[in-house]
């Protein structure tokens, strides 16, 4: 049972379909990784403020 | 004065030639082979097991051609994975590979020798499991000249990418999945040859010698990569 | 430093990737017997193509680590062929998608592109499992090279292998991948498609390689923050991937 010619545009776009979605699962996992690292670029700042500021707390006794 | 003579110079400082060091692998292996009898016996049981199998899983009394060289082909790699899976298992676990490492042999010498033995092994499988499976079988008189050329070549890739494969997962915390894992797929291109190839002969017709080009090219490409590579897998 | 040239090429993409699917859509005609069915054609090749280029340059990219130990090299050919074995997924889909729109089965065996495929995946879905069962970074990375060099030179021969074997059947190919039969629109469409497909997936390797430095650097600074007062939660777990450069 071949599909016919005219009526095999969904199966068409079902394929470009499967494209588009690999590529933006991709852009989501990749989001998701920048997000983290954003989290942790976050977490890492703080981190080194609270050491400015003890190191100067330290320092002034 | 006493004492201060140069301790005497061993003689053999120059190291060992590669042949040499390639044949007491060889011999060693086999003759622990032939003491233990840990393979070959077992791959040579499992290929008749598995003719058994067919068998009753094809519901037929006779094969020829296609599915007679697809049953053969399959049976065998399937026994070759066994042997691939243990070939390298004494040395990782007598430490084998440290005493390789520290003498001053190419490390190259180690798969020749390892290829060598797993081909012997095969060879030693198919003097039982070939008339096996003429007997069990195999419903037509095989062109036998050509069908053993073609064994002989199959024989060798699989013997060169085994090791390859075996070098590679023994390492790996996973040895005996990974080994089929990546050694079929490998495989596949040598089985579409050595099957198709076969094919025509286990039907007494004739033979296309494009499938034997074919395996010869496997063999050669893997065999070059794997002299090129081999050595990376054994550095400390 | 993987960053570099990286808004270029995403512009580049977008552009081409634009250019591509207007071709196919309202430049490219409708071939004669296969109908609107054949545009799936301008999708199923490049991506195919560009997924075979992205296993042999991970191989490549496997020798380059081994003879310069830069483990820079190691990333880009785990990136590599982790990208590509997505875009073998791809072209598994829309291959089988093909198959059903021209004989109603979801599988051909009389593909050749096809069938290489479903073998290819298997093999190197094997890659990211067997970097995760070796645990000494070093190893890892050696042993994931030659892997990639040794399936790298496979992927050609797996291909005229398995194209020979269907060719002993004598069935028609189905899809004609060649340039050489394709009427002058329809050679262009699939040009330029094969380019935007290379192009985006280099983009999105390139994406990939960044992110995961960025990663990596990060780790490093935090272990050079933190002392035993701090209260960071500890060092990334086993991974497949490689850790740092």
């Amino acid at each position: 049972m071949i599909i016919a010619a005219d009526t095999g545009g969904n199966y068409v776009a079902a394929a470009y379909v499967v494209f588009l979605a690999l590529v933006l699962i991709y852009v989501a996992i990749m989001a998701v990784k920048l997000a983290r690292i954003e989290r942790e670029l976050g977490e890492l700042n703080e981190l080194a403020e609270r050491r400015e500021d003890r190191d100067e707390v330290e320092a002034l006794q | 004065m006493i004492g201060t003579e140069a301790p005497p110079v061993p003689r053999n400082r120059t190291p060992a030639r590669f042949g040499t060091v390639v044949a007491a692998l060889i011999r060693k292996d086999l003759r622990v082979e032939l003491r233990t009898g840990e393979s070959v016996p077992a791959m040579a049981l499992f290929t008749v097991s598995t003719f058994v199998l067919f068998h009753f899983g094809l519901d037929r009394d006779e094969l020829r051609g296609d599915l007679a060289a697809g049953v053969l082909w399959v049976t065998l790699l399937f026994a070759a994975v066994l042997g691939i899976n243990r070939l390298f298992v004494a040395e990782r676990e007598e430490g084998g590979f440290e005493g390789f490492l520290l003498a001053p042999v190419d490390r190259t010498a180690l798969f020749v020798a390892k290829a060598a033995v797993l081909l012997a092994f095969l060879v030693a499988v198919e003097i039982v499991a070939v008339p096996a499976f003429g007997v069990l079988l195999l419903g037509a008189v095989p062109d036998l000249p050509e069908l053993l050329a073609v064994l002989a070549l199959a024989d060798l890739g699989i013997a060169v990418v085994g090791t390859l494969v075996s070098a590679l997962a023994v390492q790996t915390r996973a040895r005996d999945l990974i080994v089929p894992l990546l050694a079929l797929p490998l495989m596949i291109p040598l089985v579409i040859a050595a099957a198709r190839g076969s094919a025509p002969l286990l039907d007494g017709g004739g033979f296309e010698e494009r499938w034997a080009l074919i395996l010869g090219l496997y063999d050669l490409v893997f065999g070059l990569i794997a002299l090129a590579v081999f050595d990376f897998l054994l550095e400390d | 430093m993987f960053g570099r040239g990286l808004k270029t090429l995403s512009i580049l993409s977008a552009v081409l990737v634009t250019l591509a699917l207007s071709l196919a859509f309202f430049y490219a005609p409708e071939d004669a017997d296969q109908g609107i069915r054949q545009k799936i054609f301008y999708i199923h090749v490049p991506m195919a193509i560009v997924a075979l280029c992205g296993f042999v340059a991970g191989g490549i990219f496997g020798i380059l680590y081994l003879r310069t130990r830069d483990r820079a090299h190691d990333l880009r050919s785990y990136v590599a062929i982790h990208l590509s074995l997505i875009l073998g997924v791809g072209v598994l889909l829309t291959g089988a998608i093909w198959a059903k729109t021209s004989w109603g089965h979801w599988w051909l065996w009389d593909e050749p592109t096809l069938v290489s495929f479903l073998i290819v995946f298997l093999l190197f879905a094997c890659y990211q499992p067997l970097r995760f069962s070796i645990e000494d970074p070093e190893r890892q990375s050696r042993y994931a090279a030659v892997f990639s060099i040794v399936a790298g030179a496979w992927v050609p021969i797996n291909f005229i292998a398995v194209r020979f074997a269907q060719e002993a059947n004598t069935h028609p190919r189905v899809l004609n991948a060649s340039g050489g039969d394709l009427p002058g629109e329809m050679r262009l469409t699939f040009l330029v498609s094969l380019v935007a497909m290379a192009v985006l997936a280099v983009t999105l390797w390139k994406y990939e390689l960044t992110s995961k430095h960025a990663s990596m650097q990060l780790r490093a600074l935090r272990r050079k923050l933190t002392r035993e007062e701090d209260d960071l939660p500890a060092a990334a777990p086993r991974s497949a991937a490689p850790q740092h450069l």
